[in-house]
């Protein structure tokens, strides 16, 4: 199986994200002007200050040439994770919902964090066991997660939070400590935390390997058997 | 008509003989535009001409060197083919001007002089240095320059890995930022800046240019800063954004083979580039202005030749190749303009619609600039005055208490947060956890460590030894991660060279520096002079700082500050514990001139002895004594391990004849605290019996409290106490 880790101008982690990818799977970096994903079976969205962020972190990305397969990909099944600013452009492309606001306090923040599995059965986690704490990075200036009052309902019913900040770990002032949620279809997740710089105790925790490990087994089983989801 | 009947020079700082002089070169007056290059390329900030004879005495080769002073940056060889580069350079006077910005673009700055050279930017450090924390403008400036250096380092992908601040009252009005950059490079792929090949194209890449900076850098470096405020529209902007896609761009031209020279544009813009690269090359330049994009049209050839907008470089590349280069850069939306051609004629040449505009021998401008002798007067007194913030005769807990919560001591958590210090996947020792940062390097299968150190207040009492101090604290940290210097960089910030006491700080500063290097045998590869510290309130302390990289076969072994229960302790090094100049005898009010020595090659000894511990994997935790003295090292390592330590210092005291109080707080180079099982640190004894350096077992860690005995003195303070004080740095 292959990852395809999009690479826009002012993308700071796809190398990373290309790092970890590779300690599972397949991986090679897609350009942000490519109108085609070819043989990507997972596409990651990375870290960093796409074209600069001066408007509205990934308010520009979306309408990148590539970001119109990736939703073509999504629409199809095909899974997506969004690290950090990939979750906020997956939000203003409209295929994950509500919105990643500044910092409660207004500031960068670059800090070791813990995230409790709150649904271990999706795509991204099923690697791991429900209310296990995971060990990851978070860096961002804009990270607290927003949805009005019905949608965040209806994410928490479906058991879209699929991390959430442990007690006393909430970096931003996110609402209901979320850290990552998935899609209504299962197949598009998106986190703040940077599950590919926490792959290797050196430079760490891997905390975040399980995540890639639980995509590339999701792939393997849909090849398996090509009608489940 | 005599040359003063006409004074345009001296509003451009030129003096009148310097002025004639550059008639005398010319054998005719300069027009405006030669006047206006002169200008910039004939300041302290791009001549060093009151520190440029000085500079010779340091030792600046060795096996390892592949670059030394002269490139953009400096370049060691770490083996398998790769070469790390490393330099480090100020911003202080754009930062008191405009915080935010002249920090911003004082990183962006530092980045292209890094990958000016072909090397990918790996790790970035800062040396802050602001007044005191009660201040309210010095909190402002500590808020707005932290976010500076985030905004541009976090949005370009480069790790701020480390760092260091101080807050003195005579950087109250003249803060300094220093920012260094490291990047790792192909050896064999590493970019020189000479112009070579006449013919080839010159190819201004990146932003556009505009009026933003018009003598920038270059003129508020190299006067005083008074009236700094209205100087705000001589302060550039950064575009974070427009340099990462430069850098992308210039990276895979490099890869692609098909840059024949890159330089970046720093201070004096077009004119210092292209003058330097035809200076290297033995070359001539040809620029045609009306090629260069511009942001105004209405821009006078003058301004084009000067302007200081960021984000620029200026490529050599063989024409033939044009077509491929324009498609790289289309490819990163990276402005390119083919701007004019290298020349054989050794001369500066810029045209405008066909026109010459200025012709300037290239020796001239570069190397013609005198260079003045300074006359060094040592000062009969203490010039920076005393407050009282903490009154004698209080009791040794409540002195560990206000130590820990000085805001120089204290943690800069609240600082390095703000900084991405983990992007790229290299870091394997953050900000805090260990003594210097270590970056995996998966090219040659070892890693490097990185330090910046200067203690400004210490090189006010000795300009000698408290520079020597600076070395050596620099080679102990990284000596606590496993780590050998490879080389070193530097960064001079002194006040106006022409005072006296001024050019004597200076002079007995370098030569501090000149011999901890010789000795130590780590090679200056690189540096950069920032003169004119000061303002009508007076001069700067005069601080000098250094940043080393050095080699470490395994980072995993890397030592960090954070003892564990359990663990033995033990001071290695010749640490003869002393208050002068110290962060204590700050507080009480007693500074003055007078540090005590130290021998450089006994520090040296300690250092190589905790460097092969720290690589054999037995040692825990190793931390040097640094601001605070023994007492707030233990406590850093007691906070950071979330554990206790029980100390007796008798021993110390007794071997070296000082007071308990004086081994508590007191400061000084050689003290390097080491931590790991009993056997470990008995093997460390003898190994350190057989080389003459002292092992002095001191205590272990464990419990919940400081506890430190030493003789008529000693402290008591829960770690909760201790931790509180030592988190309580926050400008707001």
């Amino acid at each position: 199986m292959t990852f395809g880790i999009l690479q826009f101008p002012g993308s700071c982690d796809d190398r990373d994200a290309l790092l970890a990818c590779r300690r599972v799977a397949e991986a090679r970096l897609v350009w942000h002007a490519d109108v085609e994903l070819g043989d990507v079976d997972v596409v990651v969205v990375p870290g960093g200050f796409s074209y600069g962020d001066y408007l509205r972190a990934g308010a520009i990305a979306r309408f990148a040439p590539a970001m119109e397969a990736v939703a073509r990909h999504a629409e199809a099944g095909g899974l997506v994770l969004g690290i950090c600013n990939g979750f906020q452009v997956l939000c203003e492309a409209g295929l994950l919902p509500g919105a990643l606001l500044p910092n409660d306090p207004l500031r960068f923040v670059c800090r070791q964090v813990e995230v409790v599995v709150e649904n271990a059965e999706t795509a991204f986690t099923r690697g791991t066991r429900l209310g296990q704490r995971l060990s990851i990075p978070v860096k961002h200036q804009s990270g607290r997660y927003f949805a009005p009052p019905e949608q965040l309902s209806e994410l928490e019913a479906r058991g879209g939070t699929v991390l959430r900040y442990a007690p006393g770990h909430n970096p931003n002032g996110s609402a209901h400590e979320i850290a990552g949620i998935v899609s209504e279809r299962g197949n598009v997740m998106g986190l703040m935390p940077h599950p590919e710089h926490a792959v290797d105790p050196l430079t760490g925790s891997e905390g975040g390997l399980a995540i890639f490990n639980s995509l590339a087994a999701s792939v393997t089983r849909r090849e398996r058997s090509p009608l489940s989801a | 008509m005599s040359i003063t009947d006409q004074t345009p020079h001296r509003e451009l700082g030129l003096t009148d003989a310097e002025y004639e002089r550059i008639c005398e070169l010319l054998e005719r007056r300069p027009n405006r535009v030669e006047l206006a290059m002169f200008s910039l390329l004939w300041s302290e900030h791009c001549a060093y001409k009151h520190s440029r004879k000085l500079l010779r005495r340091l030792p600046t080769e060795g096996p390892q060197v592949l670059l030394g002073p002269g490139e953009n940056a400096g370049a060691v060889d770490v083996g398998e083919g790769h070469a790390v580069a490393f330099k480090v350079e100020s911003h202080n006077h754009p930062s008191a001007v405009e915080p935010f910005q002249g920090a911003a673009t004082g990183i962006g700055g530092i980045l292209r002089d890094v990958f000016a050279l072909g090397a990918r930017p790996i790790a970035v450090l800062d040396s802050l240095r602001f007044g005191e924390l009660s201040s309210q403008r010095s909190r402002y400036l500590l808020d707005q320059v932290v976010a500076g250096i985030g905004h541009y380092g976090n949005s370009i992908g480069v790790p701020t890995v480390g760092g260091e601040i101080y807050f003195e009252a005579p950087y109250e009005h003249n803060c300094l930022v220093n920012a260094m950059c490291v990047g790792l490079a192909r050896a064999d792929r590493m970019v020189r800046s000479a112009a070579a090949g006449p013919g080839n194209a010159l190819v201004l890449l990146g932003a556009s240019t505009g009026r933003d900076g018009i003598g920038g850098a270059s003129v508020l470096a190299s006067a005083e800063l008074t009236e700094g405020e209205k100087r705000r529209p001589s302060v550039q902007i950064g575009d974070p954004f427009e340099e990462k896609k430069l850098m992308e761009c210039c990276l895979e031209l490099l890869d692609r083979g098909l840059l024949v020279a890159l330089q970046d544009l720093g201070a004096a813009g077009l004119t210092s580039s292209a003058a330097e690269m035809a200076a290297g090359g033995g070359t001539g330049v040809e620029i045609a202005v009306d090629r260069v994009p511009l942001r105004e049209a209405d821009m006078e050839a003058f301004e084009i030749m000067i302007s200081e907008s960021q984000e620029r470089m200026l490529a050599v590349i063989d024409p033939a190749t044009a077509d491929e280069v324009m498609a790289v850069c289309d490819r990163w939306q990276t402005g390119a303009a083919a701007i004019g051609q290298v020349t054989d004629t050794g001369a500066i040449r810029i045209t405008r619609q066909g026109e010459t505009v200025a012709e300037l021998p290239v020796s001239a401008l570069v190397d013609g600039c005198p260079l003045y002798d300074l006359e060094p007067e040592q000062p009969d007194e203490w010039m920076y005055g005393n407050r009282v913030g903490l009154e004698r005769g209080i009791d040794p807990d409540r002195v560990l208490s206000a130590l820990l919560a000085s805001p120089s001591v204290a943690s800069k958590r609240w600082a390095f947060e703000q900084y991405d210090s983990i992007v790229q996947s290299r870091t394997v020792r953050r900000p805090e956890s260990a003594d210097a940062a270590v970056l995996r390097l998966d090219e040659t299968g070892r890693a490097i460590a990185v330090a910046i150190d200067g203690n400004g207040r210490r090189v006010a009492c000795d300009p000698y030894r408290g520079t020597i101090e600076a070395v050596l604290e620099c080679a102990q940290n990284l000596a606590c991660v496993g780590a050998r210097p490879l080389g070193l960089t530097n960064c001079l910030n002194f006040g106006n060279p022409e005072r006296p006491h001024v050019a004597w700080q200076l002079e007995r500063a370098i030569q501090g520096l000149a011999d901890a290097c010789e000795e130590l045998q780590v090679p200056v590869v690189g540096g950069n002079v920032s003169l004119y510290n000061e303002t009508e309130a007076g001069p700067i302390y005069p601080t000098p700082v250094v940043g080393m990289v050095g080699d470490l076969p395994d980072p995993g072994r890397a030592a960090g500050i954070a003892l564990r229960e359990g663990d033995e302790i033990a001071l290695v090094g010749p640490f003869a514990p002393s208050v002068a100049g110290s962060e204590l005898a700050k507080l009480r009010g007693d500074l003055g001139p007078g540090l005590p020595g130290a021998s450089i090659g006994a520090v040296g000894a300690a250092i190589e002895l905790v460097r092969d511990a720290v690589r054999t994997g037995t040692i825990a935790a190793a931390h040097d004594v640094s601001d605070g003295g023994l007492a707030c090292a233990l406590a850093e390592g007691a906070i950071c391990g979330g554990v206790g330590v029980e100390i007796d210092l008798d021993r110390l005291v007794e071997l070296r004849g000082a007071s308990g109080e004086a081994c508590l707080f007191g400061e000084g180079p050689g003290g390097l605290l080491v931590a790991g099982p009993a056997e470990a640190l008995d093997t460390l004894g003898a190994t350190g019996r057989d080389g003459g350096v002292d092992v002095i077992a001191i205590g272990r860690a464990g419990g919940d409290r400081i506890e430190i005995s030493a003789a008529e003195s000693g402290v008591s303070l829960s770690l909760e106490d201790a931790q509180r004080a030592w988190r309580s740095l926050r400008p707001g």
